[in-house]
């Protein structure tokens, strides 16, 4: 079973992630381009587990979307406080870590 | 059970602890466990002695302490004929002294501290009896002169008490400076150890060490038996001891911690043997002080009113007995009048304590009289006397008799016409104290008792041995000398043993009957001597010279203890000021010039610019560092992502 078309959405996918962690500015939408490249690695494991006829790469998969489930319930609690104490969530405007 | 024999010693040490920590809530005091405990060492040393007699193999097992290169510090037991008895002679006379104690120190104030200190001796006694290399010996040796400094000064309420014990420990410490130097000498001539089995094969094989080193530590170790067992000059320190309870004073100063010297050299008699060339005959260092000892201390018994110093007296002047008898080679001699001397001397101890327990003083002047009042001490204390006087045939005759003998045949005649004299002394005083204490009228205060059963029972238990324990090295018996023997695995070597001479045996017996009797007659018939006589006669000189002991305290306190507080402090002083400070001030300035040329080159210079080297360079980098951390995290991620992209890069490039 070929699987190029997939592997190319998931590469597709991952860089649009890739470009909205870099390129944007709001937390919520970083966060969104997260969950993105996190679903292209998603479409790359259960590829892989059809062309491989192995069921490990959808239990992975599985396992991804627990914990990006989680991740984003952490994530979107930051960003709220954020919001809370600083009226805004651009991100370059967030510089506490600054050495 | 020979090889459980270090439970005899574990036991007491044992209950010194129960008592030191449970004694005040037990219902007697504490008592009963130390009772206990000697009472089951001595059932132990019983079947440890039965299995000897039977076996006759001697057990030499040690554990390794610690060990530092070639040198193995070790702790072990050694059982022999030896051990055998001094366990036997230790736990008995230590268990009679126990049982004497509970009524004798009944209601004292530190009644359990008391038990707890008779404890710790009986273990400490026992331990440096077992031991099998020298440096356990010692530590026992040490722990028997602490628990004697313990019990001297047991009411040190009383300044005389607590001087008597400093002084019974600082003479026995200057000897023990020897015994510490002479272990320390035999350590590294037997090739790095302290095992005695070893050490008096060494010394007995022909060529294994030079004379002369054997010669020094024979001469060091005999300066520690001096200090333990009293020997002249150092004697001054057991008539002191007395200062302690009467129990005490049996047991320690009389039948078993004084005769540790003794011990010593007869389970090191090898070095001694070598060392004083003892087999020669003639004179020996040894022999010389033991011979002195024997007379000098025997007619100072003479002139002392104190019942206990007479006793004192006599024990140093049979301590005296023993080490000529080992001097001259007759080692079983010296090794049996140990062993007979240790009952009847704890008898007579005993039996001065009941005495003083009735009349409330030492001082015979105050007694008198005593016979229709107390049958049981009197008869007891009798039955001491002759034994230690030497009558056929209790215990002291047959001893005595033996160490005689060797005196005259191993070639040392002088040391026989002393130890006649000594005999005649010792029963002429022994009478004197006699016929003082018991006849006559009684010239004391209050209405004195027979002392309870706790005491007199012991007293009873005691005179058993005191007059039958002679008999087993008798004419025709002869056992003693055949389970006590020294003897030394795989050297052919034995001390001289003389066939029992009828004649020398009849002439000592008689000089012993003779000192009785003048005593009866200038005691006891002559109860007040002309006065005016005496005081112009010369003897009133070599009274007054007894009655200041030979001025050796004095020589001791004043001119000795006077010279090193006065000129030798001063002289101390001033080498410390200008020598030892001159030393000591140079070597500081001389750091303190090191150390400012280290401050200023090496310190300043070198280390210090090493240092801010490192330091400016790592501050350097970090504000080159800093740039990056803008605190943006896109800007983190940007990176992530790009070096994720270099990597992968590289991975497919070069793979």
């Amino acid at each position: 079973m070929p699987i190029t078309e997939y592997l190319l959405l998931s590469a597709f996918l991952f860089c649009t992630g890739i470009y909205g962690v870099l390129a944007r500015r709001n937390g919520v939408l970083v966060l969104m381009s997260i969950e993105l490249m996190l679903n292209a690695v998603n479409i790359n494991l259960v590829a892989f587990s059809a062309r491989l006829n192995d069921a490990a790469g959808q239990v992975f998969a599985l396992f991804v979307i627990a914990i990006a489930a989680a991740e984003v319930g952490v994530g979107l609690a930051i960003v709220l406080l954020i919001y809370r104490n600083r009226v805004g969530v651009n991100l370059d405007e967030i510089d506490l870590m600054k050495g | 059970m020979a090889e459980k024999a270090w439970l005899i010693p574990l036991l007491p040490a044992l209950s010194f602890f129960v008592i030191l920590f449970f004694g005040k809530k037990m219902p007697k005091g504490g008592s009963e466990s130390g009772i206990i405990a000697v009472g089951t060492s001595f059932v132990l040393a019983v079947i440890v002695a039965a299995q000897w007699i039977k076996d006759e193999r001697i057990v030499d097992q040690h554990l390794t302490w610690w060990s530092n290169g070639k040198a193995h510090i070790t702790i072990g037991q050694h059982v022999d004929g030896l051990t055998a008895m001094m366990f036997l002679v230790v736990t008995f006379v230590s268990l009679m002294v126990h049982i004497y104690s509970t009524g004798y120190m009944h209601g004292d104030v530190r009644f359990t501290y008391f038990f707890a200190a008779l404890s710790l001796f009986t273990a400490a006694m026992l331990f440096m009896v077992m031991a099998d290399n020298l440096l356990q010996l010692m530590i026992g040796w040490e722990l028997v002169g602490l628990c004697s400094f313990m019990l001297i000064g047991h009411w040190f309420e009383e300044k005389n008490n607590s001087s008597a014990a400093l002084k019974a420990f600082f003479t026995t410490k200057f000897g023990d400076i020897g015994l510490m130097l002479g272990t320390i000498t035999l350590f590294f001539a037997a090739g790095q150890t302290f095992h005695i089995e070893t050490i008096n094969k060494l010394a007995l094989e022909h060529g294994a060490l030079s004379h002369g080193l054997v010669l020094t530590a024979a001469v060091l170790l005999f300066l520690g038996v001096m200090g333990k067992s009293a020997q002249v000059p150092l004697h001054i320190w057991l008539p002191d001891a007395m200062a302690g309870p009467t129990p005490v004073s049996a047991l320690i100063h009389a039948a078993t911690m004084v005769v540790a010297g003794v011990y010593l050299v007869a389970r090191v008699y090898g070095v001694f043997w070598s060392g004083f060339s003892i087999g020669n005959g003639g004179l020996n260092w040894m022999a010389f002080i033991a011979g002195l000892t024997m007379v000098l201390t025997a007619a100072l018994a003479f002139v002392q009113d104190d019942i206990k110093r007479v006793l004192a007296y006599s024990t140093v002047s049979q301590l005296g007995y023993m080490v000529a008898a080992l001097s001259v080679g007759a080692w079983t001699a010296g090794v049996f009048h140990l062993f007979t001397h240790a009952f009847f001397k704890a008898l007579l101890f005993l039996g001065s304590g009941s005495v003083i327990h009735a009349v409330h003083s030492n001082n015979m002047s105050e007694m008198g009289g005593l016979k229709k009042y107390m049958p049981q001490t009197y008869w007891t204390f009798v039955i001491g006397t002759l034994a230690l006087a030497g009558i056929f045939p209790l215990a002291g005759f047959w001893s005595k008799d033996e160490i005689l003998l060797g005196a005259t045949k191993n070639g040392y005649p002088y040391i026989f016409v002393l130890g006649l004299v000594g005999a005649f002394m010792t029963a002429c005083y022994m009478g004197r104290a006699v016929i003082l204490t018991f006849h006559g009228e009684y010239r004391g205060h209050g209405h004195p008792h027979e002392s309870p059963r706790s005491m007199t029972v012991p007293l009873l238990l005691l005179a058993v041995p005191s007059v039958l324990i002679g008999l087993i090295n008798a004419p025709g018996v002869l056992k003693f000398a055949h389970w006590v023997r020294f003897e030394v695995p795989g050297v052919e070597f034995e001390p001289p043993e003389h066939k029992f001479a009828v004649p020398l045996a009849a002439f000592s017996f008689a000089v012993a009957v003779a000192g009785l009797a003048v005593a009866y007659w200038v005691f006891y018939l002559k109860t007040a001597p002309n006065k005016g006589a005496f005081a112009r006669s010369p003897l009133r000189t070599v009274k007054h010279v007894l009655v200041e002991k030979y001025y050796l305290d004095w020589l001791f306190v004043t001119v000795v203890v006077g010279f090193i507080k006065g000129p030798l402090a001063r002289a101390a002083y001033w080498v410390n000021q200008n020598v030892i400070d001159g030393v000591v001030n140079a070597v500081g300035v001389g750091a303190k010039l090191v150390g400012r040329f280290t401050y200023d080159v090496i310190d300043q210079k070198g280390v210090d610019g090493i240092v801010n080297g490192i330091g400016v360079s790592a501050s350097e980098t970090g504000g080159v560092l800093r740039l990056v951390q803008s605190g943006r995290v896109q800007q983190y991620a940007l990176m992530l992502f790009a070096a994720v992209g270099l990597l992968a890069a590289a991975l497919i490039l070069f793979t």
